[in-house]
């Protein structure tokens, strides 16, 4: 048996956590059972870890393993999401283990201010998701070499065809530069919908599994009570950009908006 | 992704199935990083880099088998 580490979810108000019944079943990372250590006002969801799976070695060779990587995740996930619907938490990143109560109740002393901080500032407000892709109804006209060849000789069909082409990447490149001002354009007018706003680099198209290049990976603080007028903002926008498919998810924990750099 | 409690008009919202590239976006990049006593060290560890890895190199083993019902894209393959 390995020593135990403790393994970081959130950090929460102390007030607000007092009452932590709702922990009661929330199981954990490696189905480790989740509870508080509180000192300097906050509160702390913890669970402890094996550290011969979650020590420093292990963890670097296990985030390399996307099932191993996936489960975690998901776990982390779950334990905020669970917690977010009781307080106002700040998600703590992935893999962050420390070797025992003492250490965390040390990190709350020693960022108490920090987190007071982040914690007013996300009270009662979530995280919405907006993706934007180019609309696959934009259609550029297509190369269509074979209609120009065989047909006629010399430069002069050459010459048309280099013409064609030539205007039709003038054309891609005219849409690309309208979806991607357009995308622009959505990120701003939604940040007046919001408290706060973030970009996330846009997702991989090979892990996405679709080879529509995405434009806007973004991330809005919005109050808990204004999710139905965010949505219809996103609505709105969406109206107004034809060239662009606009995807909402949510509502999140607050990840992008818990670390202090976020406003 | 479950609504927030008491607002069940989020329910109307095209709330979707979290996919595990919009949580990697999260649980990696973001939220709080603290530092101290902790036995990673998240500067020492480009976890973005890590996790993108991880997916790319086991993109063709994927299935539909996965936790929660939350499933990566069903078309993923490499081009």
């Amino acid at each position: 048996m390995s020593d135990q580490g403790r393994w970081l979810y959130a950090v929460a108000d102390r007030g607000a956590a007092e009452d932590h019944a709702w922990l009661t079943g929330v199981a954990g990372v490696a189905g480790g059972e989740v509870r508080a250590v509180r000192s300097a006002g906050l509160t702390a969801l913890v669970s402890d870890v094996d550290l011969g799976e979650f020590g420093a070695e292990a963890l670097r060779r296990n985030l390399e393993d996307l099932r191993w990587l996936e489960e975690v995740a998901w776990a982390h996930h779950h334990v905020i999401e669970a917690a977010s619907r009781h307080v106002s938490l700040l998600p703590i990143r992935l893999a962050t283990v420390y070797g025992g109560d003492a250490s965390v109740t040390a990190a709350l002393v020693e960022r108490q201010r920090e987190f007071t901080c982040a914690l007013a500032q996300i009270r009662d407000r979530v995280e919405w998701g907006v993706k934007a892709y180019a609309a696959p109804a934009n259609p550029v006209p297509a190369a269509r070499a074979s209609s120009a060849s065989g047909t006629g000789s010399g430069s002069g069909t050459g010459m048309a065809y280099l013409k064609r082409r030539r205007d039709e990447l003038a054309a891609n490149q005219d849409a690309q530069r309208d979806t991607t001002a357009g995308a622009r354009a959505v990120y701003a007018e939604l940040a007046g919908h919001a408290a706060g706003a973030r970009l996330h680099p846009p997702q991989s198209p090979q892990l996405r599994g679709s080879k529509a290049p995405m434009l806007l990976n973004a991330a809005y603080l919005v109050r808990r009570c204004d999710a139905t007028s965010f949505a219809a903002a996103v609505a709105s926008a969406a109206n107004a950009h034809p060239e662009l498919r606009l995807e909402l998810t949510g509502p999140w924990p607050p990840y992008s908006f818990a670390g202090g750099d976020a406003w | 992704m479950t609504p927030a409690r008491d607002d069940t008009r989020l329910e109307n919202l095209p709330a979707q199935r979290v996919a595990l590239v919009d949580l990697l976006d999260r649980v990696l990049a973001e939220g709080v990083v603290v530092t101290g006593e902790i036995t990673l060290s998240i500067a020492d560890v480009d976890l973005v880099t890590i996790s993108l890895r991880a997916l790319l190199a086991s993109v063709s083993a994927l299935t539909g088998d996965t936790p929660s019902g939350n499933v990566l894209p069903a078309s993923l393959e490499t081009p």
